[in-house]
């Protein structure tokens, strides 16, 4: 076997997208805010979910302590304090969001902020009805476990969700609509799964074309998934860390 | 932004973590176990229509480090052709990118889980005997394992003895300074074992450093890998590992504090333990052979290397070794004693 066999392909992590870590410390404003972006976009429905949950608050008064929240993580500059070596990214958010609320409480503010924001479209609305289809056992909530167990289910949520939409854009580009269809029709929908042979009927193409396509849409899937995973990660540790965590590797 | 179900998220989760072996002459089968940077299935091989264990790279390193090692870890396996060690049959690149490489399938059961099937102490210590033999192999071949421990002991069906999991393994380079053998620091990154990792089940759980690269395992890494401490890491690491081994063996604890208090066992098979097990490397054994022969020694009776003896000791040894012969001794001039005194009334 030729050493250019043994090449990893999809092993090699393509250093296309920064940690948004290192990219917060940047001079370059433009990249401060896509640093801040990226964040807010993986991690404001996990939060928003969160104080919902973890603090009791109503719809309308989470919608502002999430977007106070990011607000916060701005004007303290909370990412720049961050240090990887001592705990994960996604548990540094959660603690910042339970000082961040209990402060507010103490405090007695509820004012509504959102200014400075980074430009992502917080949708509520989508959120709260998510959050009905996705609440935890009511008995389970007081458990400080669970609630962490919630968050970082509710993170990968968000973060897959993320990973769909960009394969979706990536299918796109490549005229390879089809084969977003298949892996959505297949991975993404329905309680029961429909067959290989199903979906070669329904798509009028062969059951190899099929398994082809799938395979293909898992592989980019996963890619993608860990590239934005790896972008929200402050080292390489916490980078194979989260990455087992989230993909289930690390529970089998 | 689609809202994706638990199920959805079993899915993906499912279809990342599946290798995709389309166009391989590798057929998938099971799941079988994880390692510290690895999954490992059982996978039929189309063309030689056997089973074999294909072991596969899970998260991506960042420069392609991790894909490195576990083609390192292959090639190293390669190298050591011994029945003691699981051989490899093949190494490459998956479809998806991943590289994987394919041993023998080992039906059989880990020595952890084994251990208690083997009641007497003269068999556990052929068994230890047996795994001395693989490692003793390896250092041979310049090549340290750096995470023995019963989980990665495989017990085969006929009682083979296979030591697994060589993903650690460093090869060694000759030291201009010196006869003895020194790890090459450049290979791995180093870094302590977390609080967290050391708490959890010893025979379980592998350190993960920084960089994936699994430094041992707390109660079987010698304290100067623990420390870290590359430049000085010989065969007698892994002697201390096998030493935490013996002694998991006898006891059931790597760590277990004395051998005679635990099991009431002989004080010389303590010393042994304790030998393989010193805190300094300069107090170990200076290969495995010599601690297989000090464990050979005391299973034909004779005198450890590792003790040195009272007159006492000596005799309650000789008596061991000799207690048939003694007694029957003891017995015929039992015998023409009552004889005499029978005779002279």
């Amino acid at each position: 076997m030729s050493e250019e066999d043994l090449q990893p392909g999809g092993d090699r992590f393509p250093p296309t997208r920064r940690s948004v870590i290192e990219a917060v410390r940047s001079i370059d404003p433009e990249e401060r805010e896509r640093a801040l972006e990226a964040l807010c976009a993986a991690y404001w429905k996990p939060i928003y979910k969160y104080i919902r949950l973890r603090w009791n608050r109503p719809s309308d008064e989470a919608q502002d302590l999430t977007q106070g929240f990011f607000v916060e993580v701005l004007e303290r500059e909370l990412l720049e304090k961050f240090d990887p070596r001592k705990s994960r990214l996604r548990t540094y958010l959660r603690v910042c969001v339970d000082s961040f609320v209990s402060n507010e409480q103490k405090a007695g503010r509820r004012q509504k902020r959102g200014g400075a924001l980074p430009h992502v479209a917080l949708d509520f609305a989508a959120a709260e009805e998510e959050l009905v289809g996705t609440a935890m056992d009511p008995a389970a909530i007081p458990s400080p476990e669970s609630l962490e167990e919630f968050f970082e289910k509710e993170w990968v949520r968000s973060l897959f969700g993320l990973a769909v939409e960009d394969l979706r854009q990536f299918c796109a580009a490549r005229e390879r609509e089809r084969t977003f269809l298949l892996f959505e029709a297949y991975d993404l929908e329905g309680d029961d799964k429909v067959s290989y042979e199903q979906l070669a009927t329904d798509f009028s193409i062969s059951v190899t074309d099929v398994t082809n396509a799938l395979a293909w849409a898992r592989r980019e899937f996963r890619r993608i998934a860990l590239e934005r995973l790896r972008e929200l990660c402050g080292s390489e540790e916490e980078f194979q860390r989260e990455a087992r965590s989230a993909f289930g590797w690390d529970a089998k | 932004m689609k809202f994706l179900s638990d199920k959805a998220l079993e899915r993906l989760r499912e279809g990342s973590e599946t290798p995709q072996l389309d166009g391989t002459r590798y057929r998938l089968l099971d799941r079988v176990a994880r390692g510290g940077m690895g999954v490992v299935y059982a996978a039929e091989d189309e063309k030689l229509q056997r089973r074999v264990a294909l072991k596969v790279l899970d998260v991506p390193g960042s420069n392609g480090d991790l894909a490195n090692r576990l083609i390192r870890e292959a090639r190293v396996l390669a190298q050591l052709e011994h029945p003691g060690i699981v051989p490899v049959h093949d190494v490459g690149t998956l479809p998806d990118g991943r590289v994987f490489y394919t041993m023998k399938f080992v039906e059989g059961r880990r020595l952890d889980k084994f251990i208690d099937a083997v009641s007497s102490i003269p068999d556990r210590l052929r068994l230890f005997l047996r795994i001395c033999d693989a490692v003793a192999f390896a250092h041979a071949r310049s090549v340290l394992h750096r995470d023995l421990k019963p989980a990665n002991i495989m017990i085969g069906p006929f009682g083979e003895v296979l030591v697994m999991d060589w993903g650690l393994a460093k090869i060694l380079r000759p030291d201009s300074q010196s006869a003895a053998q020194v790890a090459d620091p450049e290979a791995t990154i180093f870094e302590k074992p977390s609080q967290r990792a050391s708490s959890k089940d010893t025979t379980e759980i592998s350190v993960v450093t920084g960089h994936g690269t699994v430094m041992g395992t707390p109660g079987y890494m010698s304290p100067e890998q623990a420390r870290g401490d590359v430049e000085h890491l010989d065969a007698r690491s892994d002697i201390f590992s096998l030493g935490a081994l013996l002694r998991f063996l006898l006891t059931g604890d790597p760590n277990a504090p004395s051998l005679v208090k635990v099991r009431r066992l002989d004080k010389s098979l303590e010393a042994i333990c304790s030998k393989a097990a010193a805190t300094a490397p300069v107090d170990r054994y200076a290969s495995v052979s010599e601690l297989a022969l000090d464990v050979s020694r005391y299973l034909d009776g004779l005198a450890v290397a590792a003790r040195r003896e009272t007159f006492l000791d000596k005799t309650a040894r000789f008596y061991q070794r000799y207690r048939f012969f003694i007694l029957l001794i003891a017995a015929y001039l039992a015998m023409r004693v009552l004889i005499l005194v029978f005779f002279r009334r």
